[in-house]
């Protein structure tokens, strides 16, 4: 096994370019467990951690651009306004010494459908920026997972960054493990409201063979919303409404049976989360709406 | 492999990390009964400490072992030419290759082979070692070995273990249980009977049955299985090792080996926790055999997905009771049956099979019983001895019963055990008279006294403190779905080696004046696990010879045996050498003053004499003399075997007999919080009430029952080795799947210790390590059960079961 480390970012691309196997490590999360295990053992390893680049973040006018090794902890010191579901996700990564050296563009590498940062990303929108030496793309998110463990990325590509939109309403994010903290996901779900555009958007992990998002379920409750002027007076989600929608997202799983849980909990589970995180998200939007219309009228 | 410190380890010396002389203790200070503070506590918290996998020795191999892939198979061929071909590599070992006849090993019976023999019979098993001069060498080589196995049907419970047409898992049984034993695959059985439960039954005005599941637990210490084994000049080796019992690893290596006992010297090195499952062998025969082979030392460390599968883990157990009692509350009758899974070898079960039949009621008084517990050969990984050692799993039936039974009757649970609590006096089922208190009434009064925690603690200004909340940290609930609910528990341990076992401990005790003071050493050949024996007889030394410095030397083999730290033994039994060594050497050491002092003061021929703060003094406080000046030149030192009360063998078809040496109980009220929703669960708080007769420590015995009690704790809500049905592999062989509490997951755990001395024992103690394991998982539970109103009938709960989506 061969250690490549390049000392800047087109370095890294030519690297990538002459060793197309070459498997890139940043904190190394998924990567030195799956050495260790002797699960992968790749020709060459391509050490990031030398590319000051990617550890860089810059908040926009709409989106933040986050750079691929920015570790978790940052993100939840530094991004929590404007990445609050990413924010809260990254809080559930592991311990507190991997969220300090993990970063997105780790979960993205791997793409496991068990990781932690891919339904906060779905619900937000998000495209990653993916570069090679011949040349940049964004690839959305949507697009961005092709399977179990495998991604939209060339052979030749390194992923630079993550463009995601800045929160412009309530999200949320939750995951289930079977115990309190540093635990893997047996499924998660993340819930975005984009008031703006009148829509909401879903993330579930570990409930499919990929990480997904729950589209009916958001048509649905795109639809419901619109129709009863809700985003406008701001009223309380009737709980058939929730529950049709909890429903749709527990039907958007495809999940598999496997020692960390059962395929109908893993639905079930989806089911309470996204319930739940549509509560909190909706009271939230409401606190927000009358905070800023004191006289308003939420009927 | 360069060292990172060279010139450190010497040719023939010691090796990096071997373990030196602890030294500890002021003038007059830490004796029994004070919290004195570890020896090796700082170095461990500061990551100083060397545990076995950190030695390193000048010129030394690596090893590494090759395990199967398949459960159960007959080995059709093993090709190990191109792993030798490999560069770096030294040698490379299989069954054939073994030095002498002796090619098995066990702790009561030799049923296991040092590296497989024609067939497999576990998922993990050894079948080949290799050496080489780099681990990632000796690792590559070994992948390089070609075994060809022809796969068998897998025996994974009892019904394909006991079917007419079952497979043996060990087709040439010879031993002693096989006389009584219904089915070749049956291991042990041990029925236990008295009194008439038929007649019983008639009396019964409620009767409840239930059927209930312990999952498989492992001991997750946090040192995995590690040694180093160095070849001496005699032709001997010298064996480094983190295990449980010098003496009893001695024992099953040297004849493997072909070298007689006093060729085989072993060491204690670090050692990272054992909780049982360092009883049996791991990779000591493996190391030395390389050693003697290739003439070099010989370091084996396992990883965290092979510790899996090098040692053995808690019986997983079916268990079925029948429990009847009368309108008034009283026990009537206890008939049960307990299958525990042994896997593929014997290791400890049959001592398992022994606590989990004469502990099977409980600590209450019922005086007509019919038990039966077995244990199984199957395919599965073989099982033995964790920490509560068969009790903890009939502790997670009777105690589920007791509140089925208390439901029934319309009591409330602490009440109803109450009612029918055993006492001192009390008649076990095995006939044997409990000779000492047993407070079990006391205990469940006192957790259930004890002030109930706070509701609704997450609930904080800033909205829900998630943390405080079942999910913790991933956010799943605000309080959404939370229920509370209580539960109490208690449960009945044995200490000590039972059924007639020679559970006996030496200690070598030296007083000597070293630069004007008096100091003690302290030799055993006690394996210190992070139990304390190393603070404990330093306390010991201090209180009975009145000096301030003692020395505890590293545990080795040049000492007789300390007998096992299992069992909450050792504060007891070499606790109790260490005592009678100490006597030994104060009685000499008088002697010595009466011979040289006796003339200058009548008090040397007629008082009562104590050693005290480095003098001789009478019992009414009058100074004799400097230990210093008694002693001179001269060094004091005995070495001396003790012994507690001899046990009986409990009949093989009655059980009857005076079995166990002490009992020791616990009691806890455990506090849930549950999201009913998600099938999460927060304990919020596990009270514990134990006796321990006489807290020798008392922030060690704290140490201890805080500590067992999480461990019950994990494996009432996320421990569990999953072992698939059809193959017999093990499916979550990583501390990503197999989980253990974090600190997240601890709850509170308030102590009430009582000390209510036990006659028999040095100082009046208790043997104290296991008991919080027993009660703490049933506690757990039954506020499970309290708050979801579900009939949970299987440990540990998953989410599943509680939203009925299993």
């Amino acid at each position: 096994m061969d250690f490549l480390r390049p000392a800047s970012w087109e370095e890294a691309l030519a690297a990538k370019a002459a060793h197309p196997t070459a498997v890139p490590i940043a904190g190394g999360t998924d990567v030195m467990v799956e050495i260790n295990f002797d699960h992968r053992r790749p020709e060459y390893l391509l050490d990031l951690n030398r590319v000051g680049d990617l550890y860089e973040w810059e908040v926009g006018e709409d989106s933040v651009r986050l750079g691929a090794s920015v570790p978790y902890t940052r993100i939840m010191e530094n991004l929590r306004a404007e990445l609050p579901g990413l924010a809260i996700a990254s809080h559930t990564v592991a311990s507190p010494q991997i969220r300090n050296r993990g970063g997105v563009g780790g979960n993205l590498g791997t793409a496991s459908p068990a990781g932690d940062a891919h339904p906060a990303l779905l619900a937000a929108g998000a495209e990653v920026e993916a570069v090679s030496v011949r040349g940049s793309r964004r690839i959305p998110i949507d697009d961005f997972y092709t399977g179990v463990k495998r991604n939209a990325l060339a052979p030749d590509e390194l992923i630079r960054s993550v463009h995601i939109k800045k929160a412009e309403g309530p999200q949320q994010f939750s995951k289930v493990g079977t115990r309190n903290a540093m635990v893997i996901a047996v499924c998660a779900f993340g819930l975005a409201l984009h008031p703006e555009t009148r829509t909401v958007r879903t993330g579930i992990g570990s409930a499919a063979p990929t990480p997904v998002r729950a589209r009916a379920a958001e048509e649905f409750l795109n639809a419901a919303l619109d129709e009863g002027g809700f985003w406008e007076n701001g009223k309380i989600i009737t709980p058939s409404v929730a529950k049709q929608f909890a429903d749709l997202c527990a039907a958007a799983c495809n999940p598999i049976d496997d020692v960390r849980g059962t395929a109908n909990y893993r639905r079930h589970a989806v089911g309470v989360m996204a319930r739940r995180t549509l509560t909190w998200t909706w009271e939230s939007y409401r606190g927000a709406r009358h905070a800023s219309h004191p006289k308003g009228g939420a009927a | 492999m360069t060292s990172p410190t060279p010139g450190l380890a010497r040719a023939g010396g010691a090796p990096i990390g071997a373990p030196t002389k602890i030294t500890q203790g002021s003038q007059t200070k830490g004796g029994v009964g004070e919290s004195t503070l570890r020896p090796d506590g700082t170095l461990k918290v500061t990551g100083e400490f060397a545990y076995s996998s950190d030695m390193w020795h000048e010129d030394m191999l690596w090893g590494q072992i090759l395990r199967s892939t398949v459960a159960h198979a007959e080995i059709v061929s093993i090709d190990t030419s191109e792993a030798l071909a490999t560069p770096g590599v030294y040698a490379v070992l299989t069954y054939d290759d073994l030095p002498t006849g002796v090619r098995h090993y066990g702790l009561e019976i030799q049923d296991t082979p040092v590296l497989a023999h024609g067939k497999v019979r576990h998922h993990g098993e050894p079948v080949a070692v290799v050496a080489a001069d780099h681990p990632e060498t000796a690792r590559r080589a070994a992948a390089k070995i070609r075994v060809e196995y022809r796969e068998l049907p897998v025996i994974t419970d009892e019904a394909s273990a006991t079917a007419p047409d079952a497979v043996l898992v060990h087709e040439h049984r010879t031993d002693h249980h096989m006389a009584h034993v219904p089915h070749p695959n049956v291991l042990h059985r041990q029925p236990i009977v008295r009194g008439d439960v038929t007649a019983a039954r008639e009396r019964a005005d409620v009767i409840v049955r239930g059927e209930y599941t312990f999952g498989m637990q492992d001991q997750a210490f946090l040192g995995p299985e590690s040694g180093l084994a160095v070849p001496e000049e005699d032709g001997g080796v010298h064996l480094y090792i983190a295990t449980q019992w010098l003496h009893s690893d001695l024992r099953q290596i040297a004849p493997v080996l072909g070298l007689p006992p006093e060729k085989v010297r072993m060491t204690l090195a670090g050692v990272g926790g054992a909780f049982g499952g360092r009883e049996d062998l791991s990779m000591q025969i493996h190391a030395c055999l390389l050693a003697l082979r290739t003439g070099k030392p010989v370091k084996i460390v396992y990883n965290r997905f092979e510790s899996f599968f090098g040692h053995v883990h808690r019986h997983p157990a079916k268990l079925y009771y029948e429990h009847g009692a009368t309108r008034d509350g009283k026990l009537t009758h206890v008939k049960c049956r307990i299958v525990l899974d042994g896997g593929a070898y014997a290791s400890a079960s049959p001592a398992v099979v022994g606590n989990a039949s004469s502990l099977g009621v409980g600590p209450y008084v019922v005086d007509d019983v019919d038990i039966e517990a077995i244990a199984l050969y199957t395919n599965n990984p073989p099982c033995g001895a964790m920490r509560g050692f068969g009790a903890v799993q009939a502790c997670f039936a009777y105690e589920a019963q007791m509140d089925k039974v208390a439901k029934e009757l319309g009591l409330d649970p602490v009440e109803f055990r109450q009612l029918n609590a055993m006492e001192q006096g009390t008649l076990m089922p095995t006939g044997q008279r409990v000779d000492s208190p047993a407070p079990v009434a006391e205990l469940l009064r006192r957790v259930k006294a004890m002030p109930m925690p706070p509701e609704r603690q997450w609930e904080s200004s800033e909205g829900a403190d998630v943390r405080q909340l079942p999910g913790g940290l991933s956010n799943t609930t605000h309080g959404e779905g939370v229920v509370r609910g209580v539960g109490y528990a208690v449960g009945i341990k044995n200490v000590g080696f039972s059924e007639g076992f020679d559970d006996y401990s030496t200690a070598r005790v030296r007083l000597e004046a070293v630069a004007g003071e008096p100091v003690a050493t302290v030799h055993t050949a006690m394996a210190e696990v992070g139990q304390g024996g190393v603070t404990v007889h330093a306390q010991i030394a201090r209180t009975e010879l009145g000096v301030g410095q003692v020395n505890i030397h590293p545990a080795n083999t040049e000492v007789g045996s300390a007998g096992s730290t299992s069992a909450s033994r050792q504060t007891y039994v070499t606790g109790g050498a260490v005592k009678n060594a100490c006597e030994i050497v104060r009685e000499k050491v008088l002697e010595l003053g009466r011979r040289r002092f006796g003339a200058h003061h009548p008090a040397w021929a007629t008082a009562e004499l104590l050693l005290e703060g480095g003098k001789v003094v009478t019992d009414g406080g009058e100074v004799l003399a400097d230990l210093v000046d008694v002693l001179g030149d001269e060094a004091v030192e005995v070495e001396e075997e003790w012994r507690h009360r001899p046990t009986e063998p409990f009949d093989p078809r009655t059980g009857q007999g005076d079995g166990h040496v002490q009992y020791s109980f616990a009691a806890h009220r455990a506090v849930v919080e549950v999201d009913t929703e998600l099938g999460l669960v927060k304990v919020i708080e596990l009270a514990c009430a134990q006796d321990v007769g006489k807290a020798l420590n008392p922030l060690s015995v704290l140490g201890q029952i805080q500590g067992g009690t999480t461990q019950g704790l994990g494996v009432a809500v996320m421990e569990e080795i999953v072992v698939d049905p059809k193959t017999a592999k093990v499916k979550n062989p990583s501390f990503t799947d197999y989980l253990i509490p974090t600190i997240l997951d601890t709850p509170t755990i308030p102590v009430d210790v009582l000390e209510l001395a036990d006659t028999h024992a040095p100082y009046g103690l208790r043997g104290i390590g296991e008991a919080p394991t027993l009660s703490s998982t049933p506690a757990v539970l039954a506020a499970i059960r309290d708050a979801t109103g579900l009939d949970l009938n299987r440990t540990p709960v998953r989410p599943e079961h509680l939203t009925g989506t299993a």
